[in-house]
């Protein structure tokens, strides 16, 4: 196939080049939609949230944050951009519950048994923020990102642990949903608004969209030597 | 109004339905495949840079079965109720061109000679008594040197990489010393050990065990195979197992068979078409064609058809024939019936242990089929006399690649944190120095565990959905627990500095949250005995005899290797005789 111009282009930095180990073809892929929108992203900062309400995003900024904090091993989520990743996956497919099945009546049973609620993500969010604000403002008298930190710990103790009853929505219920999400955010390609800066990846050693190790199968234990690539050809 | 006919009709588009509809164009017949998901192909679901995406692929599951139209309910016990499996997690059907197929992990095995006859094995060497009651442990009715020609035929056509123990009864390579006797060599020499794979097989080696590589569908250099398909060498790429192969690499259906099977004039295709029933004449012994419903357009089309294939994966296999009436629904009360019996699933545990600090695993890098294994506490290799279970477990390290949003989301739990400061250093020390070790093992069938009909819940066609009951059972919770101790002795030898050993805890139910594999088995099984199996042993149902049921339905028993190449080699093993013997002469190829 002869190789197409790049739609984009961006500085090629000399680490990139020699990390791909010769295989250029990366940026002979044109029109990869997610470029645009990753740099349409950059261009519009700082965030502004479409799905949650300033109030609400200022709690999922703050409780990401110390879900997985910024700290001696490096970048929080407030620096990776986890708010911004997690209100834009509730404008995706995935946030409308795309491909669960939601069909009634729905029935709780036993947890090993699966998610039994009628919410999808978004629900989830709206509820569970909700309810853990009136909770918050119960117990503390004030909302939760006005908390200091190590009071935020043990609203999150406890709503892990299943002590506290968001209305509709089982606190525990929201806390997986809440740690998942972030956790994807810290680490998922960065065109999707999180792991700014590769941040993430950069902590773990992961080489993001190198996927060539031909020459890296076994090295006996040395670490790998290319830091990381995004999708869209960022590299750090 | 005249129905469109075909000779022959493949419900499914994955390895089953390729294979099938493969060996019934070369035979002359017209086939036509149908397939619920859409259309898909390598060079566009799995084109590069997209296809490594691992949001948008393991994560948000692209390429599985989208739960919304249809799923399963699940239940532990007969006494429970069954919900519905609103969110995939446990187990991963896949769902358009290439099924399961193409974004599976490439895992490539046979089977223990002895998994074939489980029953008769086990009384041979133990007595009837020592089968738990309860449990309905059964031969497959077919053997391993019959199967033989057909493991090498799928071998030829995934091209699988791997290395021999012994061909034709000569000692030939360093292969796995439990294996039956080959009529061959694999087609591709042996893909390369990663760090964590020799570190496994030295100290395997170490403690006594036998470590060979795993019989991987990812190939190691270029290949065509017998059909003219054409594979790349996989670069370790670790975006693998969940995800389709950018590179040509791994064996897909959509690669390996379909490119030749689209240029033969006697085969059509029809993608976002979902099978809802196959048709029946009045006697329900002889089945006239199915009806499908036309996704896009919500239109129901009937085809006629001599011959019906089944081949839309296990269960929902068993979910077509309990909605067509193909078979005697299976009552756990009364016992009797067989669609439905026997559903069975492997018991997998992951344990991990940590390298120090000076070495790093890489975990990113890696193949789905690759890895280090020990079949040493795997079948019958091993005297289950004195342990008192039947079954067992073959011990790997299969690094396929690991990103690092799963390997954030299963960091912590079981007392360590899940979140914050020091669950983060745990998460990057676990993800740069530690190795996993899983024990991927068998599961028995049960009387009370099994597939039917659910009474209350629905797909989006409005037929009810399959219901499963399932759960853990003693024997295979103690035979988990014993070949996860096993693993110690290798941990030492790999001069580990913790190890975190899992294993099944007794009385522990299925849990539907968590990943376990896509390997079910069972619920129209073959055998020979019309009231213990729904299929003879050439895959035939007893009772509607142009309706051929090819999956892991038709596994007695859930064995500890990964089902695809057994399925595969059953997939041809049914094709030889129909091409040689039923299109002859239709009917039953065996006399009930
Ligand atoms: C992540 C993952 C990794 C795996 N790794 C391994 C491995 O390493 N080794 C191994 O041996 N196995 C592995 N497996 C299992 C393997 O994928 C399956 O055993 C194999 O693909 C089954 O092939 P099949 O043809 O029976 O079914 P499938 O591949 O599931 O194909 C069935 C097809 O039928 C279609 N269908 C279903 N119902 C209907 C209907 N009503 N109408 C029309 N079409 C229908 C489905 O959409 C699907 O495309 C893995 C599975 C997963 C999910
Ligand atoms: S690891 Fe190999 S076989 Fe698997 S997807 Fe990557 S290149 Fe393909």
């Amino acid at each position: 196939m002869p190789p197409k111009e790049p739609t984009l282009t961006r500085p090629l930095r000399r680490s990139f080049v020699k990390g791909l180990l010769g295989s250029t073809s990366f940026w002979m892929v044109s029109g990869h939609s997610h470029w645009a929108e990753a740099l349409a992203q950059e261009a519009q900062k700082p965030y502004q949230p479409t799905f949650f309400t300033p109030d609400e995003y200022r709690f999922v900024e703050a409780a990401a944050e110390r879900l997985f904090p910024q700290d001696q091993h490096g970048p929080g989520a407030q620096t990776l951009g986890v708010a911004e990743f997690i209100d834009r996956q509730m404008e995706s497919p995935y946030g409308h519950g795309d491909n669960w099945y939601m069909s009634a009546p729905f029935v709780q049973g036993p947890a090993n048994l699966g998610y039994q609620l009628p919410f999808v993500p978004r629900d989830l969010y709206r509820k569970g923020i909700a309810g853990l604000e009136t909770y918050t403002r119960q117990q503390h008298g004030k909302v939760f990102a006005d908390l200091p930190s190590a009071a935020q710990e043990q609203i999150l103790t406890a709503l892990e642990g299943g002590s506290v009853s968001l209305g509709d929505v089982p606190g525990r219920v929201f806390f997986e949903q809440l740690r998942t999400n972030t956790l994807e955010g810290a680490f998922a390609d960065p065109l999707y608004g999180g792991n700014k800066r590769l941040g993430g990846w950069l902590m773990l050693g992961f080489p993001g969209a190198r996927a060539d190790f031909m020459d890296w199968v076994n090295q006996d234990g040395e670490a790998y030597p290319f830091g990381p690539i995004s999708l869209s050809g960022e590299t750090a | 109004m005249t129905k469109k006919h075909a000779d022959a009709i493949v419900v499914g588009a994955g390895w089953a339905g390729s294979i099938l509809a493969k060996e019934l164009t070369e035979a002359g017949l017209s086939v036509i495949m149908l397939e619920r998901g859409s259309e898909r192909t390598t060079a566009v679901e799995g084109a590069y840079p997209d296809s490594i995406d691992e949001l948008r692929g393991a994560i948000r599951k692209r390429l599985f079965q989208n739960l919304s139209q249809t799923t399963v309910t699940v239940r532990n016990t007969i006494e429970q109720t069954a919900l519905p499996y609103r969110q995939l997690a446990a187990f991963l059907p896949g769902e358009g061109v290439g099924g399961a197929g193409l974004h599976w992990s490439g895992v490539h095995f046979r089977v223990s000679p002895e998994d074939l006859r489980l029953r008769s094995s086990v009384v041979e060497r133990y007595g009837e008594k020592f089968i738990p009651e309860g449990m309905n442990l059964q031969d497959y009715g077919v053997t391993y040197a019959e199967l033989e020609p057909f493991f090498d035929k799928a071998e030829k056509v995934f091209g699988t990489s791997g290395e021999a123990y012994r061909v034709n009864g000569k000692i030939v390579g360093n292969g796995n010393i439990f294996d039956g006797d080959r009529s061959d060599n694999f087609p591709l020499p042996v893909m390369k050990d990663t760090f964590t794979a020799s570190t496994f097989r030295a100290a395997a080696t170490e403690a006594g065990y036998h470590p060979y590589s795993l019989p991987a569908a990812n190939a190691s250099s270029q290949y065509t195979n017998p059909y003219g398909c054409q594979m790349g060498p996989c670069n370790f790429c670790g975006y693998c197992s969940g995800y389709d192969c950018y590179l040509y690499s791994k064996a897909s259906p959509n690669v390996n068979i379909l490119p030749a099977l689209r240029q033969d004039p006697g085969f059509t295709l029809i993608s976002d078409a979902h099978v809802l029933r196959v048709d029946l004449d009045d006697t329900r012994s002889k089945a006239t064609g199915v009806t499908y419903l036309e996704t896009k357009t919500q239109k129901e089309v009937s085809l006629s058809a001599d011959l019906v294939i089944l081949s839309a994966f296990q269960f929902h296999n068993v979910h077509l024939m309990l909605l067509s009436g193909i078979g005697k629904p299976y009552d756990p009360i009364s016992n009797t019936g067989t669609t439905g019996r026997n559903f069975v699933y492997q018991t997998i545990t992951s344990s991990r242990v940590w390298l120090p600090p000076s070495k790093y695993t890489n975990q990113f890098i890696g193949a789905g089929g690759v890895g280090v294994a020990i079949d040493d506490f795997n079948s019958m290799n091993f005297d289950h006399g004195p342990l008192g279970f039947v079954g067992g477990s073959p011990v790997w390290v299969n690094q396929a690649g690991v990103k690092p949003i799963a390997a954030a989301i299963g960091t912590g739990g079981g007392g360590t944190p899940r979140w914050g400061s020091a669950y983060k250093g745990a998460l990057i020390d676990t993800y740069k120095h530690s190795i996993g070790i899983d024990a991927h093992g068998s599961n028995m069938a049960y009387r009370d565990v099994y597939l039917d009909l659910d009474p209350t819940w629905k797909d989006a066609y409005g037929q009810p959905l399959l219901r499963m009951t399932f759960t853990w059972k003693d024997n295979d919770i103690r035979m988990n627990q014993y070949v996860v101790s096993k693993i110690e002795p290798i941990a030492k030898a790999m001069g580990a500095t913790k190890a975190n050993l899992v294993h099944l805890n007794a009385g522990q139910p299925f849990d539907t949250r968590h990943y376990q594999t896509t390997h079910l088995g069972g619920g129209a099984v073959m055998g020979t005995d019309p009231k213990t199996s729904a299929l003879n042993r050439y895959l035939q149902s007893w009772d509607v005899s142009n309706v051929f049921v090819i999956g892991s339905n038709a596994f007695p028993q859930g064995m500890g290797y990964n089902p695809t190449g057994m399925v595969a080699a059953l997939a041809y093993w049914a094709a030889y005789h129909i091409r040689t013997t039923y299109l002859k002469s239709p009917g039953p190829l065996v006399q009930a």
